[in-house]
């Protein structure tokens, strides 16, 4: 069969014309799209003015967690928030945030005989967001990416599910779906997208409700324990705790300028807060 | 050509069909994987790469390995490789065929994998290997293929084959540096974090594969009618000998960096694949076992007469590859992830869904091998006759 050119001219018109009618028509057959978006609207009219930063950080200070409830409030609220699905083995678990020991938390700097009270605290270790994320140098699609504001995110529906980030971050911090993480979920956050299985996750500092003027959901329950806030700003919260207490940060050695502080029980300084 | 591998005899065909068996048994295994999720395979939070990876990172070094009689033949007029080059070139393309459907079988999102085209990533080393990887297997099928079919006709190869040779050359190089790079350059994994481990890869390719290369030569100087040559066979074992002692060399130098420097990083992969870490040891006999076939293979391989026994060159040869093996093809891959970046212990061990996808891929590397074999064995047969 050939074509000349007066029919092929005519096929194109036709095909032309159903191209421009097929995407409202989509979008009638569709409703659950157009629903989705409608709700975005909704959840989307900003109550308060989105929060920004050059370079989100956060600290966490030891002092506020003397308990399992004072430390699992923040895990919980975390696992609402995001969605996050209660695995039935240890193999398979999604961990945003989580406690460890100091001896896991901080394993190239224990050692034998630290005081008691080191020994017995729990820490919450998330992604660091690191400052030079491996994760994101050995993505092969920048399905996770760091942002202008230091926050190393995640797009899923780009990831794969090589798990490269995975063998590459020095913190355990990314989870891969090895199941459909939705068949373990009880109460779905409608704010949140639920994942599919296949690709990898972590904490994203809460990027999304940063976006709503909300602090991080683990920050906002953790009683102060958690402070959240820019680096770059020598006046903000961070900067006056960091001025003034020492604090460490988890494997510097790798190079990957880790952005989560921990204060251990360190003392205030008399002329910490005095500003440079 | 092609028409050569669609007749054969009845042995042939046996072969072929118990080989399409294993393929549907791994593809529905597969099939039971892409629904289930990865979950079904023995990997974990911890252990995040098994055997599908273990085994691409294996058969990137057997198909590098065609270079060794590449090399030789093109670039130094070593004749006598003249009869088995095209057994090399066609063992490189299974090879990678296998190591490509090894990492898709190891994706999470298989169906979005032409992501790392769309969003190519040059920062990314897995985005060099799939660059490395593709490039080497269209210039093996073209060099393979284009020369074979010149002498099939009894003309000379096109002018374009020889550089595409050359080429071939660096580019088998390449592709292992690339595949060791992958691990060599994460900051998360002290085991893996060493400047020798490409030297290592290609040392530990250069004795795995011509070993299988011989002991295909062996195998087809007894079933065909082809000979490739005592003196080709020699001249590999040579290669298999020196490749296999650097190689046995440059692990000794990884030991002793970790063991003499004493820095609990670099022990610990060691301590945990050769003596156990912390009560969790299911590496222990397999890594000992790959010792004890490495040490074996070479004093039968050093010794001249094991070496010109053709039954001791045999278990010399399956030493070399089975010990070679799991070393590169299981307890590197494995012991990179234990103890994990927090210093815990999660054990890893393959499950039978994902073993039975590994027996499915390998079957399709050898079904493509007997085919390709099949064709260049039939030519040359007829050339000669």
């Amino acid at each position: 069969m050939t074509i000349d050119r007066r029919q092929f001219l005519k096929a194109a018109g036709v095909a032309g014309i159903l191209g421009l009618l097929s995407s409202p028509l989509f979008k009638v057959f569709a409703p659950g799209e157009l629903e989705a978006s409608e709700e975005l609207k909704e959840g989307g009219t900003l109550s308060a003015l989105p929060l920004s930063a050059q370079r989100w950080s956060m600290v966490v200070d030891m002092k506020a967690f003397p308990s399992v409830e004072s430390y699992n409030k923040c895990i919980d609220a975390c696992n609402y928030t995001h969605n996050i699905p209660k695995m039935d083995t240890e193999n398979h678990e999604i961990k945003w945030i989580w406690p460890e020991k100091y001896e896991h938390a901080f394993p190239d700097s224990y050692d034998t005989y630290l005081s008691e009270n080191i020994e017995a605290m729990t820490f919450l270790v998330l992604c660091n967001h690191c400052d030079n994320p491996p994760c994101v140098r050995v993505c092969p699609t920048k399905a996770t990416f760091k942002r202008s504001d230091g926050i190393v995110a995640m797009d899923y529906h780009r990831c794969i599910g090589c798990r490269f980030c995975m063998a590459a971050c020095p913190y355990g911090a990314r989870s891969f779906n090895w199941r459909d993480p939705r068949l373990f979920l009880k109460n779905i956050n409608p704010l949140y997208p639920t994942r599919t299985k296949g690709v990898v996750e972590k904490c994203n500092f809460c990027a999304d409700r940063l976006y709503r003027g909300e602090q991080p959901a683990c920050v906002e329950v953790s009683g102060g324990g958690l402070v959240f806030g820019d680096l770059k700003d020598k006046n903000s919260n961070v900067r006056n705790i960091l001025r003034s207490k020492f604090a460490i940060t988890r494997k510097p050695d790798r190079g990957t300028l880790p952005r989560v502080y921990y204060i251990i029980g360190g003392h205030t300084s008399t002329t910490g807060c005095v500003p440079e | 050509m092609i028409e050569k591998a669609l007749s054969g005899s009845k042995f042939y065909w046996a072969w072929m069909s118990f080989l399409l068996v294993v393929i549907l048994v791994g593809v529905s295994a597969y099939v039971r994987q892409f629904h289930y999720g990865l979950g079904i395979t023995g990997m974990s939070r911890d252990v995040s790469w098994g055997f599908y990876i273990s085994q691409f990172t294996f058969f990137v070094g057997v198909a590098a390995s065609a270079v060794m009689v590449v090399m030789p033949y093109y670039l130094h007029d070593f004749k006598r490789f003249g009869r088995i080059t095209i057994l090399g070139e066609f063992l490189a393309i299974p090879a990678v065929v296998m190591c490509m459907l090894f990492i898709s079988v190891d994706m999470g999102q298989p169906t979005r994998i032409l992501n790392v085209i769309l969003y190519s990533t040059p920062n990314s080393i897995m985005f060099w290997d799939m660059v490395a990887l593709s490039g080497y297997l269209m210039i093996n099928v073209l060099v393979g293929w284009t020369t074979l079919s010149a002498q099939h006709r009894l003309i000379q190869p096109p002018k374009w084959v020889k550089p595409l040779t050359y080429l071939s050359i660096p580019w088998a190089f390449s592709i292992h540096t690339v595949t060791a790079f992958l691990y060599s350059g994460l900051p998360a994994r002290h085991f893996w974090l060493s400047a020798i481990m490409a030297a290592r890869f290609l040392s530990s390719a250069f004795a795995s594969g011509p070993a299988f290369l011989i002991i295909l030569c062996l195998v087809i100087k007894r079933i065909t009618k082809f000979n490739p040559g005592d003196r080709a066979i020699n001249s590999l074992v040579t290669i298999v000998t020196y490749a296999l002692i650097v190689n046995i060399f440059f692990v000794g130098l990884e030991l002793f960096t970790a063991l003499y420097s004493q820095v609990p990083g670099h022990m610990q992969t060691f301590q945990y694949l050769y003596f156990g870490l912390e009560g969790h040891g299911k590496m222990i006999h397999l890594m000992w076992f790959s010792t004890f076939l490495a040490l074996m293979a070479v004093i039968l391989l050093i010794v001249p007469a094991t070496r010109a026994n053709q039954i001791t060159l045999l278990i010399a040869c399956a030493s070399v590859h089975v010990s070679l093996w799991v070393d590169k093809g299981f307890g590197f891959v494995i012991g990179g992830f234990v103890p994990n970046p927090l210093e815990k212990v999660t054990e890893y061990w393959p499950t039978l869904n994902e073993l039975l996808v590994t027996t499915g891929i390998w079957s399709i590397g050898l079904l493509i091998l007997t085919a390709l074999y099949k064709i260049a064995i039939s030519v040359k047969i007829e050339i000669e006759a």
